[in-house]
Order: structure tokens, then C-alpha cells, then sequence
């Protein structure tokens, strides 16, 4: 038990960020990590010997994170950036920092799912792209352009050519 | 100068990502001295990259809740035994309390009697031993479904078939023969998201060939048992009645198709 300890503890903090970012709520994201790491022990001797711990453990957040929000999508209209509040996201120092990342948590929300998980594992957790391809299961040649289009589309986002209420719908991943 | 091969979208990004060896980025560096529209657009993607790293490193810093402190997830993985053995205790405090020897009667009326009760003990134990095991629970994992189901059909002389509770949250591990003092049994394992173990144990009866579901608990592992056409089913689990009542309905509607 000393490896799953060695290998995932010094993951959770960046596994709260990639669920916070996915669901914008504090206990809602904290509930899926605790699902995740709950699954990573059980699944631990499942886990390929040669594999790397981290893009394992974050596929299965990702596709716990995937099944939550489809959940929430079936359920009705889930709380936005707009109704949680800066609390749900994270505390900068000043208030003009405040401001800007309220921005651009509220363009990236309005990203689709697919858009935005890319655009988070590669940007902000900073797998390299063979990485996020397998969280994501998908070929390197789609995270290439999702994460192409994410960018420019949360670049048009900031800078006010889209409007941020122009949300993309769910789309169910298999 | 001219670049050797044209520069793509996928450079761009990963410029951006600083994922470029360093001939192809001075390659892409030279692009975008000559292309200021273009430079301006990586800029500002590299700029939105660091925006969302500060935005959210927060998050990261916070400190780690202790629901989530791995230590205590593990320390619980391994508590199950010994809440087993507390609430034992207490259960056997109270049914004194209520009667000595005759509370314990009476709880063991409740359950079912005869043939089910057999089956419904032997699921019992088999959850026991293989529910907690975290190296082996089963021998053929659900990959190798097509074998485990001839394997078990072969050694029950009675086709089986899987009951799908992907439906109900729960999806298929695996399984394997097990020994009862009935003969061979076949024992099939899934688990939740959260890794809650059900097991599903089927074998032939002998005497109470077809009998009406019924409920029974042994510590903390609840189960359903019944037989049908000559096949009895038990259901286990270390969950409420009102989660595995629903599984159990939802096996014995499939096993009633199937059969």
C-alpha cells in the first residue's frame, strides 16, 4: 500500500483543481475526488504495472466527472460560475486579479465539455498530448484540434466577440 | 530564410505548449516573426494559458479536506471487518436485551428456512471470503466472460447467463466456481463507483426448487435469495434493503428471461 500512497497523495491537490474547473462547485468536485480515489484503491492492482499512475487516475476522474455532469444535463440546469459565486472556483488576491478570473472561468465555462477538458489537462495540469489522449480516449490527432479550437474559442470569449452566455449544449460522450 | 517543411496548426500549439524540440521551435519562431497576425494569436494563447494556471492555482493550494486524505480512505478500505465485529456486538447487546437466547431466535425466524437458507448462508460466506479480497476477487475477470460462463454452465450442468446491473450502477468484475456442501456453485462479483461489492452466487437445488424471494442479513451482508426451475439464486451485499431489493428484483427478472 505504500505505492498507491507514494504515487497518488501528491496528486489530490491537482485532481481537486481538474473537478473543481469540470463542475464549478467546491463540494460537488471535492464528492467526485473522493469517488475517484475511492475507485483508484479498489482498482490499484488492475492498473497496468508499466502504465503512469497520474493519466490513470485521471481518466478515472475524468470519466466519473463525464457520467456527473451527463447525471446533471438529465437532471435539469446545473449551477453556473454565475450562481455559485467566486467561492465555488478559488480566492485570488486582489480584487482586479478577482475580476479577470471571474472572466475567464465564465468563457471557459462556456465551452462544450470536450473543448474544456482538453484545454485543462494540456494547459493548466500540463499532460503532454499523448497524455490527455489516453485520460481522454481519444487519438493525439483530436486533442490536437479540440485543443486548437478551444483556444481560439475562449480567445473570441475574452476578448467579447461571442458572448459567454452562448452556451454549447451537452454532448454525451460514449 | 525558408522553413523545410510548412508550419501546421499543431505547431502553433505546441509552441504554445512549449512542446517543440528546439530546431522545429526556431523554425516556428521564424514563422512568426514574419507573420505578426499570427505571432499575435500565439501570444495571446500563451497569455490564456497562464491566466488559467493563476485562476485556478488556488484550488491546488488549498489545504486537503480530510475526507479526502488518502491514509484515511485506505484505513477505511480495511475497517469493514472490524465494524463487522462492532456491530455484531451490538446487535447481540440488544437482542439480549430484548430476550437472551429467544431474540436470537426470533431474528433467525425471520430469515428464510430450509434449502434457501442454505443458499442464502453459502452466498453469505462465499461474500465473505471474496468480496474483501483486493488481489484476486475473481478468477476470470468480465473480459473473459464468453469463458467463465461455459466454465460455470459446464461445472452447474445448467446454462448460465450474466445479469447486466450496468443499468443500476453496478458493473460486472468477474467470477468463478465456488465449493458449498451443495456442490459447485458459480459466484459472479460487480462493483459501484464507490467499489461496493455485490455478489450474485447461483447453484442447483435440490429441494426447494421454486421458492419466493426472500430477505435475510448476517452482520452487515444482506442478501435475497430464490429459486427458480430448479436454480437458486442469492444476492449479497454489504448495502441497505433499500438498494439491493431493486438488484435483486432486477436479477431475477433477467434470469427469468433468459431461462
Amino acid at each position: 500500500m505504500h505505492d498507491i500512497m507514494a504515487a497518488v497523495e501528491p496528486l489530490i491537490p491537482a485532481l481537486r483543481r481538474y473537478a473543481r474547473a469540470l463542475l464549478r462547485d467546491r463540494t460537488a468536485a471535492d464528492d467526485l475526488v473522493h469517488d475517484c480515489l475511492e475507485r483508484t484503491i479498489s482498482r490499484w492492482h488492475q492498473r497496468r504495472a508499466d502504465g503512469d499512475a497520474r493519466t490513470w487516475v485521471f481518466a478515472i476522474l475524468h470519466n466519473l466527472a463525464m457520467g456527473r455532469l451527463r447525471q446533471a444535463a438529465r437532471r435539469g440546469p446545473h449551477v453556473t460560475l454565475d450562481d455559485a459565486g467566486e467561492a465555488a472556483v478559488a480566492r485570488p488576491a486582489s480584487y482586479d486579479a478577482q475580476l479577470q478570473h471571474d472572466d475567464l472561468l465564465r468563457s471557459l465555462a462556456a465551452l462544450s465539455e470536450d473543448q474544456r477538458s482538453v484545454l485543462l489537462l494540456v494547459s493548466v495540469e500540463q499532460l503532454s498530448y499523448a497524455d490527455a489522449a489516453r485520460v481522454l480516449n481519444i487519438p493525439i490527432g483530436t486533442v490536437m484540434s479540440r485543443l486548437s479550437r478551444a483556444r481560439e474559442r475562449l480567445h473570441r470569449l475574452m476578448d467579447g466577440e461571442l458572448p459567454a452566455t452562448q452556451r454549447i449544449p451537452l454532448r454525451s460522450v460514449k | 530564410m525558408t522553413t523545410s517543411r510548412p508550419i501546421t496548426e499543431d505547431d502553433l500549439q505546441a509552441h504554445v505548449d512549449q512542446a517543440l524540440d528546439p530546431a522545429r521551435r526556431a523554425e516556428v519562431d521564424d514563422y512568426l516573426a514574419r507573420h505578426p497576425d499570427v505571432a499575435l494569436r500565439v501570444a495571446a494563447y500563451a497569455r490564456q494559458r497562464d491566466q488559467l494556471r493563476a485562476a485556478l492555482a488556488p484550488v491546488a493550494e488549498e489545504p486537503v479536506p480530510p475526507e479526502l486524505g488518502l491514509a484515511q480512505l485506505l484505513e477505511a478500505r480495511r475497517a469493514p471487518r472490524r465494524w463487522g465485529a462492532w456491530q455484531l456486538a451490538a446487535a447481540a447487546a440488544v437482542l439480549l436485551g430484548l430476550g437472551g437466547f429467544g431474540g436470537w431466535w426470533l431474528r433467525g425466524a425471520q430469515g428464510p428456512t430450509g434449502g434457501i437458507a442454505a443458499l442464502a448462508q453459502e452466498a453469505t460466506d462465499s461474500y465473505r471470503v471474496y468480496a474483501p479480497d483486493r488481489a484476486r476477487p475473481v478468477e476470470l475477470r468480465a473480459a473473459d466472460q464468453r469463458e467463465l460462463v461455459s466454465w460455470v454452465s459446464d461445472r452447474l450442468q445448467q446454462p448460465v447467463v450474466v445479469p447486466d446491473l450496468t443499468a443500476s450502477g453496478y458493473r460486472f468484475m468477474g467470477g468463478r466456481v465456488v465449493a458449498t456442501a451443495h456442490g459447485p456453485a458459480g459466484l459472479l462479483m460487480y462493483d459501484d463507483d464507490r467499489g461496493t461489492r455485490l455478489v450474485v452466487l447461483i447453484r442447483p437445488m435440490a429441494i426447494e426448487r421454486d421458492t419466493a424471494m426472500a430477505a435475510h442479513a448476517n452482520g452487515a451482508v444482506r442478501g435475497y435469495s430464490w429459486a427458480q426451475r430448479g436454480i437458486g439464486y442469492s444476492v449479497v451485499a454489504t448495502a441497505s434493503a433499500e438498494t439491493l431489493h431493486p438488484l435483486a428484483d432486477e436479477v431475477r427478472r433477467q434470469t427469468t428471461q433468459a431461462t
